[in-house]
C-alpha cells in the first residue's frame, strides 16, 4: 500500500488529494470493473476539474433552491443540540433515550486537519463504547480502505449510541408521502449509510469491539409528507452491506492496474490529458451519468468506439456480450462468421433480423 | 427488452436515425388533448413553480407561481389549474350513449369521448399524483379554507394517475414512454427519458441526424429540460434572481412579468415537442385493438364522473382489499394489452415468434375436410402442416390459434425440422366441412401463438366487510378529517 502512494501523488500532479464522499462510494459499489475510475478515486484525482478540461463537464449541478432547502432541513433537526432530533427518536420510534449528550466533530480546536479529526473520531468513539457516555457524534470523520488506500469518508451523518450500540443517522431533504419515497432516493441514501455503517465497524474492530456494536439498522430522517416536519424511518441495510463488502474484497486492486500503465502517467491538466485518460481502461455503463464526473466523457469514447454497452447493460446481454455495434451488425446479416462461443448469439440475432424485415415489409 | 429491440437500436446506431418498433398505434391519441408541461420547485416533493397547459397547440396557458415558497400564491395556482383542467374535463366528454341494460337490470351509459391528458415524461405524471395527493384533501371552509375546485382538481388528478397505471390506457400519458413503445433508438434509455434527445433521433431538425440533434437536445441552454425538474443552472442564474425581483416589487409588477416571461422560455420548446410527437403518434395507423381500449377507458371515466359527487377523496392508503382488486385488475389489464399489441401488430408479434411462443411460416400441405371419427359423433379436424424457420418452443400438445384471426384454434401434433403439423380444433364454423375461406391453403403465410387474449380471468375478492383477519380485519371507513385539511405545504 505504501509503495503506491508515490505512483498515486503523481498521478494527481500537484493538486491536493480528495477526499471520497458518498457519491465516489456509490459508483464504487454500481461499476467495480471500471479501472478509470478506479485509479482516479485511489489517487484523489479531481474528477470535476479533468472533465472540465477535457471539454466535458460533469452535469452535476445543483440548485441552489435544493442546496437552501437541504440546508434548512438539516439545520431545523440539529437545532438546539438535535432537539428535534431527539423527540423523534423518543416519541416517533419509541426509543429510550436517556441522558444526552452532543458532540460535533466537525473541527478540532479550529483546525481541519483529515489526520486530527480522524483521530478525535477515533478517540470520542473509544471513550463512548467503553463507558457508554456519549449518545449523539455529529459529522465523524472515518477512514475506509479501498482498494489498499485508504480513504477518508465525510459524512454528513450523526453517529448515535444506543444501549451500547451505535446506529448512524442520515438526514435527507426528499419527501416521504404517506410513507412512501422515491425508491432511487431511498436506495441511494441506503447505500450511503451502508459505507458509513461498514468504515464505523472497521474503526471498532480497530479499537478492540464487537463490530456487531454497530447496528445494521440506520435511521433515516427526511421531511414528512409536503411539510418541514421531519420523520424519522428505520432502515435495514444488511443487503447493501453485503453488497458494499464483496465488491470492496473483489475490487481490481489498485497496485495491479498501476503496474500496467506506463511509469510517466499524469492527470495533469495539459495537451496530454486525453491521452493520459485514455490510457486506463473504462468500463462506461449509462448508469454512470448518474454517479461518476468523467461520464459525458467515457460515454463519448464508448460510443466512438461503438460498444454495445452505451446503449445499457441490457442491450448488451441481449446481444450475448458482443462489445461492438458493428460486430453484432455484421453477425446479424451473416457478414461475419462467427467464432465457436458467438454461434449461438449469431444464429438469435440473424433470426432477429429476419423477423425484423418480415414485419417490417409490409409497411415499408 | 429483447433480441429484437437491442438489433433495432443497432440498427438506428447505424442509419443515425431511429427505427420503428411497431407498425400501428398502440394508444389513443384525442383530437384535442390536454398538454400539461409542468415545473417544480428544485428540492421540493411537489412545490409547482410553472405549468404551460391547453389543448390548442397556438393557445398555451402559463400559470405561474412567481414565488414558490408562499402557500396562498400555490393555492391560488392550484385553483387556477384546477378551472383549466375541470373546464377541459366537462367539455371533452362528448354525448352520453345508452348502453343496453345490465343483468341487473341497471340502466347503463358510456360517455362518447373522454378527456385525455398528456405529459412530456414520466416525472410529470408523478408530479401530477403528488399535485392530487397534496390537495385532495384540502378543506373549503374554516381557518385553511382553499378554493372549492382545489380538492377537486385533487382527486382528479389523482385518478389519472391512477389510470396511467392501468396498462394500455391512454387517458395519461407520457409522451416519452408513447414514443418509445413505438420506436428505437441509437441511445440508451436512460438518455431517452428526455423527450427532446428521444424527439431528435425520432424527428431530427433540418440538416441534423439522430446524434447530432440528440447532442444538441443535451445543451439545457439550447432545450431546456422537459421537467419537472429545472435546469440548475437556470435556477441559479435566472429564476433565483427573478423569484428575488418579484419578492421586492409584487405582483403585478415588471419583475413578475419577467419571470413569467423566463419561465416560458424554458417551457415553450418542451410544449411545441409536445405536439410535435403527438402528430407523429398519429400519422401512424391505429392498432386494431385501441378503439376497444379507448372504450374501457371511457368506461372507467364515465363511472368515475357519475359517482364522483357521492365519493370521498382518494385514500391515501388502499385497504386491502381494494388494494388485491387493484392489483389484479393490473395483471388482467397487462395480460390483454400484451396479446392485443402482439395480434395487432407483426412487428410485434416477431417478438414472440423469436422467443418461440408463436411461428410464421408457409402452409406446405392442407387437409381441410379431415374428420376425426374416433367419438361419437364426427369432429371437423382440418390438419395444416406450415414451414417455418422460427425457433419454437412449444410442446405438442400445445393449443394455438391463428394471429390474424385469433379465432381459428389449433392444437400442435408434432414439431419436426422446420414444420409444425396442427390440428385445427375450431374457428371453422359448425357444419363438418370448413367455411370458405376459413382454413388457410398451401402457399398461404400464417402466424400462429400460443398467445390469447382474455385467458386472465376475474378473481372473487370479498366485500370490505369481510376483510379476512389476515389482512387485518374490515378496515375502518375513511371519514376525512380537519388534520388532513391542515396539513403543511410548505
Amino acid at each position: 500500500m505504501t509503495d503506491t502512494a508515490p505512483d498515486l501523488d503523481r498521478l494527481r500532479g500537484a493538486a491536493p488529494p480528495r477526499n471520497h464522499d458518498a457519491r465516489t462510494i456509490a459508483a464504487l459499489t454500481s461499476n467495480p470493473g471500471c479501472a478509470r475510475r478506479g485509479v482516479m478515486d485511489a489517487a484523489g484525482v479531481d474528477k470535476d476539474a479533468v472533465a472540465q478540461e477535457l471539454g466535458f463537464p460533469a452535469p452535476f449541478g445543483q440548485s441552489q433552491f435544493a442546496i437552501t432547502r437541504g440546508n434548512a432541513f438539516e439545520a431545523q433537526v440539529k437545532a438546539d443540540g438535535c432537539a428535534e432530533l431527539l423527540t423523534l427518536l423518543r416519541d416517533g420510534l419509541g426509543l429510550d433515550v436517556p441522558e444526552v449528550a452532543y458532540d460535533d466533530l466537525e473541527l478540532v480546536a479550529g483546525n481541519e486537519g483529515r489526520e486530527l479529526r480522524h483521530s478525535r473520531t477515533r478517540r470520542l468513539l473509544a471513550r463512548a463504547l467503553e463507558t457508554g457516555e456519549g449518545t449523539l457524534f455529529d459529522h465523524p470523520l472515518l477512514r475506509l480502505e479501498i482498494a489498499g488506500r485508504p480513504a477518508y469518508l465525510e459524512p454528513d451523518v450523526i453517529a448515535f449510541q444506543l444501549a451500547g450500540r451505535l446506529h448512524v443517522i442520515e438526514i435527507k431533504s426528499f419527501a416521504v408521502v404517506d410513507g412512501q419515497a422515491e425508491p432511487e432516493q431511498v436506495a441511494a441514501a441506503a447505500r450511503q449509510s451502508a459505507v458509513y455503517v461498514l468504515a464505523l465497524r472497521r474503526l471498532v474492530t480497530e479499537l478492540g469491539h464487537d463490530p456487531g456494536r454497530v447496528s445494521h439498522e440506520v435511521f433515516l430522517v427526511c421531511p414528512e409528507n409536503f411539510s418541514n416536519r421531519p420523520s424519522a424511518t428505520p432502515l435495514d441495510v444488511r443487503p447493501q452491506l453485503a453488497v458494499l463488502e464483496r465488491q470492496l474484497t473483489r475490487l481490481t486492486r489498485v497496485d495491479a492496474i498501476l503496474a500496467e500503465l506506463p511509469g510517466d502517467l499524469t492527470f495533469e491538466p495539459g495537451e496530454a490529458l486525453g491521452a493520459s485518460v485514455r490510457a486506463v481502461e473504462a468500463r462506461y455503463a449509462p448508469e454512470c451519468m448518474a454517479g461518476c464526473e468523467m461520464a459525458l466523457f467515457c460515454r463519448d469514447e464508448a460510443r466512438a468506439c461503438g460498444e454495445t454497452g452505451a446503449l445499457g447493460r441490457s442491450v448488451r446481454d441481449d446481444l450475448g456480450g458482443v462489445d461492438t455495434i458493428g460486430t453484432a451488425l455484421a453477425l446479424a446479416d451473416a457478414s461475419l462468421t462467427p467464432s465457436d462461443d458467438l454461434a449461438e448469439t449469431a444464429a438469435q440475432l440473424q433470426a432477429a433480423a429476419r423477423l425484423r424485415a418480415e414485419a417490417l415489409q409490409g409497411v415499408a | 427488452m429483447s433480441a429484437l429491440t437491442s438489433l433495432a437500436r443497432l440498427e438506428a446506431v447505424a442509419a443515425g436515425a431511429a427505427r420503428p418498433l411497431a407498425t400501428v398505434r398502440h394508444c389513443h391519441v384525442s383530437d384535442a388533448p390536454l398538454v400539461l408541461v409542468p415545473l417544480k420547485l428544485a428540492g421540493e416533493a411537489a412545490a409547482p413553480l410553472a405549468v404551460m397547459a391547453g389543448s390548442e397547440r397556438d393557445d398555451p396557458s402559463l400559470l405561474v407561481v412567481p414565488q414558490p415558497r408562499n402557500r396562498d400564491l400555490r393555492f391560488a395556482f392550484a385553483a387556477d389549474l384546477a378551472k383549466l383542467v375541470l373546464n377541459h374535463i366537462e367539455t371533452s366528454h362528448g354525448a352520453v350513449e345508452e348502453l343496453p341494460p345490465a343483468k341487473d337490470g341497471e340502466e347503463r351509459i358510456r360517455y362518447g369521448d373522454a378527456p385525455q391528458f398528456l405529459v412530456p415524461n414520466r416525472g410529470g405524471v408523478a408530479f401530477l399524483r403528488l399535485m392530487g395527493r397534496s390537495t385532495r384533501f384540502r378543506s373549503t371552509e374554516g381557518p385553511y379554507a382553499v378554493d372549492p375546485t382545489v380538492p377537486v382538481l385533487g382527486r382528479w388528478l389523482t385518478w389519472f394517475a391512477d389510470r396511467h397505471d392501468h396498462p394500455g390506457s391512454s387517458l395519461l400519458g407520457a409522451m416519452t414512454e408513447l414514443l418509445r413503445l413505438h420506436w428505437a433508438t441509437g441511445q440508451s434509455s436512460l438518455e431517452d427519458g428526455n423527450l427532446a434527445a428521444l424527439m431528435g433521433w425520432i424527428a431530427p431538425p433540418d440538416g441534423l441526424d439522430g446524434p447530432a440533434a440528440a447532442a444538441r437536445a443535451e445543451d439545457p441552454v439550447i432545450c431546456p429540460p422537459a421537467g419537472p425538474a429545472t435546469d440548475p443552472t437556470f435556477d441559479n442564474e435566472v429564476l433565483a434572481p427573478a423569484v428575488a425581483a418579484y419578492d421586492r416589487s409584487g405582483p403585478g409588477s415588471r419583475a413578475e412579468e419577467r419571470l413569467r416571461a423566463a419561465l416560458a422560455g424554458q417551457l415553450t420548446p418542451t410544449w411545441d415537442l409536445m405536439w410535435q410527437a403527438a402528430d407523429l403518434l398519429r400519422a401512424l395507423p391505429e392498432g386494431a385493438s385501441v378503439p376497444g381500449r379507448w372504450e374501457r377507458d371511457r368506461d372507467a371515466f364515465t363511472y368515475y364522473h357519475q359517482t364522483f359527487g357521492e365519493a370521498y377523496p382518494q385514500a391515501r392508503r388502499d385497504p386491502p382489499v381494494r388494494a388485491a382488486r387493484r392489483l389484479h385488475d393490473l395483471e388482467r389489464a397487462q395480460d390483454a394489452y400484451d396479446a392485443q399489441r402482439a395480434f395487432d401488430d407483426p412487428l410485434v408479434m416477431a417478438e414472440h415468434r423469436l422467443a418461440g411462443q408463436a411461428f410464421g411460416g408457409v402452409v406446405t400441405e392442407c387437409d381441410p375436410t379431415r374428420l376425426d371419427e374416433t367419438g361419437k359423433r364426427p369432429k371437423l379436424r382440418p390438419h395444416l402442416r406450415v414451414e417455418t424457420q422460427d425457433p419454437v418452443r412449444l410442446d405438442p400438445g400445445a393449443t394455438v390459434c391463428n394471429a390474424a384471426r385469433p379465432a381459428l384454434k389449433g392444437r400442435i401434433m408434432e414439431i419436426e425440422d422446420g414444420t409444425v403439423l396442427l390440428e385445427l380444433t375450431g374457428g371453422m364454423g359448425r357444419k363438418l366441412t370448413p367455411e370458405p375461406g376459413a382454413v388457410p391453403q398451401p402457399g398461404d403465410r400464417v402466424c400462429f401463438t400460443s398467445l390469447t387474449d382474455g385467458s386472465f380471468g376475474a378473481a372473487k375478492f370479498p366485500d370490505r366487510e369481510d376483510t379476512p383477519w389476515t389482512h387485518g380485519g374490515p378496515p375502518e371507513e375513511y371519514v376525512p378529517t380537519g388534520e388532513d385539511a391542515k396539513e403543511d405545504w410548505s
